[in-house]
C-alpha cells in the first residue's frame, strides 16, 4: 500500500464517516430524547437525496448557476422535516408513545415500508446522479493525490460543524436545555411548565431534517438508487449502536471508525468491504453490550 | 428446583382463562380441525390452488418461527435469514450430491439454519427490544451481501437451482412431486404446529414468554434469560428453516432474494396480522396473504409494500389482536348470546 493508496483511503473514510455521521446524529437525536428508533429515518434520507436532485435539476434546467446547488440542499432538507417529518410526529408517533418497545418499532417499520414505495412512485426505479455541486467546488491535490474539494473538505467541515453545533444547541441554549430536561424526566419537566409535546416534535423534525440533510448532501457524490435508505437505516444504526444509543459525541467517532475501516476495506480486501461497519459493530458489542460510550442502563424492579 | 417453582404458574395461567371460555374454544377448534380438512382436500377439489396452498404453508412456518419470537415480546427483522440458510443448504446439497433424498435436504436445510441460529443467537439473545430486531437485521443484510458478492459459489442475484430430490430412492415427475411436497407440508404444519402449542405451555416455554412479562423474575428464580430465549431462538430459526428449505424445493431456486429484508418484513407482517402469537394466526395469515398478493400485486405491485405497511399500521393501533384477536372475539359473541341467560 503506497502513500497515495492510502491517502485515498483516508480520504474516501473520512467523507463517507461524514455522511453516515449526519444521519446518525438525526436517529441517534431522536432515540435519546423520545426513546424511539425511527427506523423510517433511512427513507428520509433517501427522499432528501432525491428531492435534492429533483430540486436542482429542475432549477439548473432554468438556467442558474449550479452554485445555487448548495441552498437548494438545505431548502430540500429542510422541506423532509417539515412535510414529512412534522406529521409523522404529529399524527402517528404521538399515539404510541406509551406503548412498547416492539410495537413502536413496528409502527415507523411500516412507516419505513410505506415511505420506500412513495419513493418509487414518485422518482421511478432508475437511478439519479447529478455532481453539480461536486464540480462547483473543483479538485484540490494533497500529497499528489487529486480529490473532490466538496468531500475532502466540505462534507467534514459540516459534519463538525453541526457536531459542535448541536453540543452547544443542546447545552447552552433554552429549547436546547427544554430538550435536555425532557429527556431526564418528562413529567417533571411537564409539571414545571414545559411543553412536552412541542418538545418531541422539534426534536423530531431537527432529527428529520439532519436525515434530510444527509441525504442531499450524498446526492452529489453517488447514484441515487432505490434501496439506499435500507442501506443507511442499518448502517446508521450499526454507528448509533457501537457508540451507545443517544450518544452524539460518541456517534461521530464511531462513524469515523467505520467509515475508515470501510474505506480501507474497499482498497485492501474489497469482497468484504460491506461487511467492516456489522463487524466493528459485533465486536464492539460483544466486548461492551451498551456501546462504546453508553452506560449500563439501570434496571427497575 | 426451577421446574419446581414454576409449575404453579403454569397451571393457574393455563386453567383460568379455559374455564370460562370452553364452548368457546371447542367451536373453534372444530373450525381448525375443519380448515386442517379444507386444506388437505384443496389438491383433489380445486388444484389451481395448490401451488397457493403450497407457498402459504412454507411461508407459514416462517412465520411461526416468528411468532415464536412474539410471544417472549421481542421481534426480529432479520428472520429471512434462516429461512434462506436452509434453502441454500438445500441447494447446495442437491449441487455437491445429484439425486439426495428428499428427507436428507429437509434435514439438512433444518441443520444449517439451526447451527447459524445458535451462533447468531449466542451473540442477539444478550439483547431485547430494538437491540434483537435490529441486530437480526444487521445478520440478515451481511448474509445477503454475502450472497450477492460472492457470486462464484452463490449464483449472485441469480440464485442456484435446487434440483428436484428423489424420495426414498425414486425419481418423481413434477406433479408426484408436488403433491409429496404439499402432503409433507400439512403433516408438518399440523405436526409443528402442535409441537410449538406444546411448547409453549412446557416448562421451557414458559420461562421464554417469561421474558416479556418479567424477565427480573426469572433472574430471581435462578434462571438465565439469555438461555431461555436462546431456546426459543433457535426453535424459531428452526420453524423457518423448514418453511425455506421446503420453498427452496416447491419453487426449484434459490436467491438471495429469500434473505432479503423485505421478506423478514413480510413475515413480521404476517405474524401480527395473524395475530401476535398465535400459531393457528401464522398459517392463516400466510394463507390470506399469498391468496391477496397472489391476485392483488398483478394491480398494486407498485404500491405493494405500501399497502402492507398501511395495514400493519391499521392493525397495531386499532386491532392489535390481528386476525385471531377478531376471530376469538365473533365466537366469543356468539357463544355470549348462546348462554344469555348467565
Amino acid at each position: 500500500m503506497n502513500l497515495a493508496i492510502f491517502l485515498l483511503a483516508l480520504f474516501d473514510g473520512v467523507a463517507y464517516a461524514a455522511l453516515v455521521f449526519i444521519v446518525a446524529l438525526g436517529l441517534t437525536l431522536i432515540f435519546g430524547v423520545m426513546r424511539i428508533l425511527n427506523v423510517a429515518h433511512g427513507s428520509l434520507y433517501a427522499i432528501g437525496a432525491y428531492a435534492t436532485v429533483s430540486l436542482t435539476g429542475y432549477v439548473l434546467a432554468l438556467g442558474f448557476a449550479p452554485v445555487l446547488a448548495f441552498p437548494l440542499m438545505i431548502v430540500s432538507a429542510v422541506l423532509v422535516g417539515i412535510a414529512i417529518g412534522g406529521p409523522l410526529e404529529y399524527f402517528l408517533l404521538r399515539r404510541i408513545y406509551d406503548k412498547s418497545e416492539v410495537l413502536q418499532l413496528l409502527v415507523t417499520f411500516a412507516v419505513f415500508m410505506i415511505l420506500e414505495d412513495v419513493q418509487r412512485l414518485v422518482w421511478g426505479t432508475q437511478p439519479y446522479f447529478d455532481s453539480s455541486a461536486l464540480q462547483v467546488l473543483g479538485n484540490v491535490s494533497v500529497f499528489g493525490v487529486t480529490y473532490t474539494a466538496y468531500q475532502l473538505i466540505l462534507l467534514p467541515l459540516i459534519a463538525v460543524v453541526l457536531l459542535l453545533g448541536m453540543r452547544f444547541f443542546l447545552r447552552r441554549t433554552v429549547t436546547g436545555k427544554l430538550i435536555t430536561a425532557t429527556t431526564e424526566d418528562r413529567e417533571a419537566a411537564q409539571s414545571i411548565g414545559i411543553d412536552a409535546d412541542k418538545v418531541f416534535l422539534f426534536t423530531f423534525v431537527i432529527g428529520a431534517v439532519l436525515a434530510g440533510l444527509g441525504g442531499a448532501l450524498a446526492s452529489p457524490t453517488t447514484s441515487i438508487l432505490p434501496g439506499m435508505g435500507a442501506d443507511m437505516i442499518v448502517l446508521s444504526f450499526a454507528v448509533v449502536a457501537t457508540a451507545g444509543l443517544g450518544q452524539i459525541e460518541g456517534a461521530a467517532l464511531t462513524a469515523l471508525m467505520i467509515g475508515l475501516g470501510r474505506s480501507f476495506a474497499v482498497y485492501l480486501y474489497p469482497e468484504i468491504s460491506v461487511l467492516v461497519p456489522y463487524l466493528i459493530m459485533v465486536l464492539v458489542l460483544l466486548v461492551r453490550p451498551e456501546g462504546l460510550f453508553g452506560s449500563p442502563a439501570a434496571r427497575k424492579i | 428446583m426451577s421446574t419446581r417453582t414454576d409449575q404453579p404458574d403454569t397451571t393457574a395461567g393455563k386453567t383460568s382463562p379455559e374455564k370460562g371460555a370452553s364452548p368457546m374454544k371447542s367451536a373453534l377448534s372444530l373450525l381448525w380441525i375443519i380448515g386442517i380438512a379444507a386444506v388437505v382436500a384443496v389438491p383433489f377439489v380445486a388444484p389451481s390452488l395448490k401451488l397457493l396452498f403450497t407457498f402459504a404453508m412454507a411461508k407459514g412456518l416462517g412465520v411461526l418461527g416468528v411468532t415464536v419470537l412474539l410471544r417472549a415480546g421481542q421481534v426480529s427483522f432479520g428472520h429471512a435469514l434462516y429461512f434462506g440458510i436452509a434453502a441454500y443448504a438445500g441447494a447446495f446439497l442437491m449441487t455437491a450430491m445429484p439425486s439426495t433424498d428428499f428427507l436428507i435436504v429437509l434435514l439438512a436445510g433444518v441443520a444449517g439454519a439451526t447451527l447459524a441460529s445458535i451462533f447468531v443467537g449466542l451473540f442477539v439473545v444478550r439483547y431485547r427490544g430494538i437491540f434483537f430486531g435490529m441486530l437480526n437485521l444487521a445478520f440478515s443484510m451481511i448474509f445477503w451481501s454475502i450472497l450477492e458478492k460472492f457470486y462464484h459459489y452463490t449464483g449472485g442475484a441469480d440464485g442456484i437451482r435446487l434440483e428436484r430430490p428423489t424420495v426414498f430412492g425414486s425419481a418423481l415427475n413434477f406433479n408426484d412431486f408436488g403433491m409429496i411436497l404439499y402432503y409433507v407440508l400439512v403433516a408438518l404444519m399440523v405436526g409443528l404446529g402442535w409441537y410449538t402449542m406444546r411448547w409453549f405451555n412446557s416448562p421451557v416455554g414458559n420461562l421464554f414468554q417469561t421474558i416479556k412479562t418479567n424477565e427480573t423474575r426469572l433472574e430471581y428464580l435462578g434462571v438465565s434469560p439469555k438461555r431461555a430465549l436462546l431456546s426459543g431462538y433457535v426453535l424459531s430459526a428452526a420453524l423457518c428453516g423448514v418453511g425455506g428449505v421446503m420453498m427452496g424445493m416447491a419453487q426449484g431456486v434459490v436467491t438471495p432474494e429469500y434473505v432479503w429484508w423485505v421478506r423478514s418484513a413480510e413475515m413480521v407482517f404476517i405474524a401480527v396480522l395473524g395475530g401476535a402469537g398465535s400459531v393457528q394466526g401464522a398459517f392463516l395469515g400466510a394463507l390470506i396473504y399469498e391468496a391477496v398478493r397472489t391476485y392483488a400485486s398483478v394491480y398494486a405491485g407498485d404500491v405493494w409494500q405500501m399497502i402492507l405497511g398501511g395495514f400493519l399500521l391499521i392493525i397495531i393501533l386499532f386491532a392489535p389482536g390481528g386476525l385471531i384477536g377478531i376471530l376469538e372475539s365473533l365466537f366469543k359473541r356468539k357463544s355470549d348470546k348462546k348462554g344469555g341467560g348467565k
